[in-house]
């Protein structure tokens, strides 16, 4: 079945976690017992509404302080799809969160409270997924049953919206603007007859038209190879198959290829998923390759096609979202991972800060906890990657600490 | 030959997830239940290393309280693919005195089993546990990573969590620390069936309709065996049953189903309006009962 996944970030405030609640609440993948644990949970704390918050909050510090202080992930589906939304979230000491959750998603929903307009978070989220370059954003303008339905209000966070659109680096990315009341389910999965202004789709027949085709980008064909398959049994006692996740696009037998980083060049020879040949595999597939030549190939090469070489250098700029609580100062080492390859590194420089609020940016020489900033990074070693607005899975990478070993901030390659 | 491969996202991402397990851990284990969700681990296992065989252990808690069809269903599988598999018992632990079995009404053998567990990974240095868990069951994990590291203690630091972006997994670790592993994370318990379904995968009998003695508590329908602890009132009556989820016989509770085909059984799942771990009597004891247990260690 299609999967489709789906951000969403924002404040306890703007109704996020009742639009979630409707979703599920509306494609009946709400179970008894859980609308039941609502219930119970919802009238010991004394509301007179079902509280969705409490299916989406999992942990006990977050239903405690009424709060979402991480990553969520929720599950529901149709006769068409599943869908998987990752819920961060929306404050500013919650970016790393929010990148997170944007890292993996096809489509993110922002959601703007229609009495407040565009606000300050608004710009954040924006910002956020033009910078991880998410394909397609629904502007959800929530509580319109708080406004009277105005069309006037909707126009007016709609033309707002768009003159922040217009500072957008990211020309192909598809903007669309919702007016829903996720209280009363008016236009989440039904249309609300309070709006007949409105003739657009509803939230959930917009997620259900999506093609997945739509949502990714294509780009060139990227191979990481994770591991070397080699059996060494009697039936297979020459197979040496490379198996990774292909990205960006197809690869066929037949193909001549380059691995890098040595530059040898080949050709394939056979592409297996489990115990079946084909002729050609898809982005998005885990396959096994064979080449023709007995060549060298290890975890952290990369197959590519020899007429699509990616760059090649030991002095990468990249755009940094931290995420650590040690502050990324210039000269530390860190280890790049990219796809499946780990580098040691060093912070050569950090020139700026930039604000998520489309302000502009200053000068900066360090970053702290989830700040967005301006770094070049030197390699011990040569990076064959692809600028991230080229070829999002071969222009991003996490730098991680190598005293604790956490992850401590993701980059994008200009 | 002209054929091209589309991919299943659900499958590629997990596939994926294992060939990373084996590449960044030394000596990794995939903890096995016997139950559905482990099982169809053990095929996407055995499809992102084919023609290779499967590169680690199955390790297997047993309380000593389960179900004799998984006990039997477990081995058959195990000699079928010549899978290596490591049994350690809960019954060793209380008979050392490392812990204290449960009494009364609710006793169960499944939070002890987390001390079995973590000694196993002392024992054989597993820096790995892969396990079947998925988001979509319970609300804390929910938050789970697909890489969750713990100490040494084997303890989830809930609110420290490594960031994990795009495909880009990270088991750096420290000696004595160890990750656990969940490739299908992202698979809701209809995906599981669906692709027992389509990849035609044998599970164990009691997934589908049968004949089963039972007694009833607090709504729910309890096995009647000589595990589960039974109030003289609480009388044995015959039910056409079957299991959706299959802990061991103190902490599963049978619903009442005449899906006797993976087909029907996806079909009830589809209609179901209870969730899957509705009939977990684990989780029933308070509303952080998974978050609490997962500090300890729990899987």
């Amino acid at each position: 079945m299609e999967v489709l996944k789906i951000a969403t970030a924002g404040s306890v405030d703007d109704g996020k976690s009742t639009l979630i609640g409707r979703l599920l609440y509306d494609t009946k993948s709400l179970t008894t017992d859980k609308i039941e644990a609502i219930e119970k949970s919802s009238k010991q704390k004394g509301y007179d509404y079902l509280d969705f918050s409490l299916a989406t909050d999992g942990l006990v510090a977050e239903r405690e302080q009424g709060i979402t202080i991480d990553v969520a992930h929720i599950y529901f589906s149709t006769a068409k799809k599943s869908y998987i939304i990752a819920d961060t979230p929306g404050h500013v000491e919650y970016t790393r969160n929010m990148v997170t959750g944007a890292s993996t998603s096809q489509v993110s929903i922002i959601l703007i409270d229609a009495r407040k307009g565009v606000i300050e978070q608004t710009y954040r989220h924006f910002f956020i997924n033009n910078l991880l370059r998410v394909k397609e954003v629904i502007v959800a303008i929530n509580k319109m049953d708080l406004v009277d339905y105005s069309e006037e209000v909707y126009n007016k966070i709609k033309a707002d919206f768009e003159a922040l659109n217009a500072k957008s680096s990211f020309k192909e990315q598809n903007v669309s603007y919702i007016p829903i009341s996720a209280l009363t389910g008016g236009n989440v999965a039904q249309h609300a007859d309070e709006m007949p202004w409105y003739t657009g789709q509803s939230v959930l027949e917009h997620l259900e038209a999506l093609k997945s085709s739509d949502v990714y980008e294509s780009a060139q064909a990227r191979f990481p190879v994770q591991t070397v398959i080699r059996p060494k049994t009697q039936q297979y006692h020459d197979f040496r198959g490379y198996a990774g996740k292909l990205y960006g696009n197809s690869l066929q037998v037949g193909d001549a290829v380059t691995v890098l980083p040595s530059l040898t060049e080949s050709k394939i020879s056979k592409i297996h998923f489990f115990d079946k040949e084909y002729s050609e595999a898809n982005a998005g597939s885990s396959i096994t390759i064979e080449l023709e030549n007995d060549i060298n190939v290890t975890r952290g090469d990369m197959i590519v096609k020899s007429n699509e070489l990616p760059t090649i250098e030991k002095d990468i700029n990249t755009t940094v979202c931290w995420m650590d609580s040690k502050k990324l100062v210039p000269g530390t080492k860190y280890l790049v991972q990219h796809n499946t390859n780990r580098i040691l590194a060093k912070v050569d420089a950090i020139k700026s800060v930039i604000a998520t609020d489309y302000s502009g940016s200053k000068e900066a020489n360090q970053l702290a906890i989830n700040e967005i900033g301006e770094v070049t990074i030197k390699l011990s070693k040569p990076l064959y990657f692809d600028a991230y607005d080229k070829n999002k899975s071969n222009g991003a990478f996490i730098l991680i600490d190598t005293s604790t070993n956490t992850t401590a901030g993701v980059g994008f390659i200009k | 030959m002209n054929s091209v491969f589309k991919s299943n996202a659900l499958e590629a991402e997990a596939i994926y997830i294992f060939r990373e397990v084996v590449s960044q851990f030394e000596k990794p284990v995939l903890l096995f239940s016997g139950g559905k969700d482990s099982i169809t681990l053990v095929r996407l296992a055995q499809k992102a290393f084919f023609p290779a065989k499967i590169p680690f252990p199955l390790l297997h808690v047993d309380t000593g309280h389960n179900f004799p069809e998984t006990i039997a269903f477990r081995d058959k599988l195990v000699e079928e693919l010549g899978l290596e598999l490591i049994v350690r018992n809960v019954q060793d632990a209380i008979d050392s005195g490392k812990v204290v079995e449960e009494t009364g009404k609710y006793s169960s053998r499944n939070s002890l089993q987390t001390t079995t567990l973590l000694d196993a990974i002392e024992e054989f240095k597993f820096d790995a546990c892969i396990g079947g868990a998925r988001r979509d069951e319970e609300k804390a994990r929910a938050k789970e990573r697909i890489f969750s590291v713990r100490d040494d203690f084997g303890q989830w630091d809930e609110k420290n969590q490594r960031p994990e972006l795009f495909d880009i997994l990270n088991g750096k670790i420290e000696i004595g620390q160890n990750v656990r592993v969940f490739p299908i994370s992202n698979w809701t318990e209809l995906d599981v069936w669906s692709y027992i379904e389509q990849e035609h995968i044998e599970i164990p009998s009691i997934y589908f309709s049968h004949k089963r003695k039972v007694f009833l508590r607090d709504g729910l329908i309890w096995s009647h065996s000589p595990f589960v602890y039974q109030e003289e009132d609480e009388q044995i009556e015959e039910r056409i049953v079957r299991f959706r989820t299959v802990g061991d016989m103190s902490c599963t509770a049978a619903v009442e189903s005449y899906a006797s085909t993976i087909a029907e059984v996806v079909g009830e799942i589809r209609q179901s309006t209870i969730s899957e771990r509705g009939a977990r009597i684990d989780d029933k004891r308070s509303e952080a009962a998974m978050e609490k247990r997962k500090q300890q260690g729990y899987f």
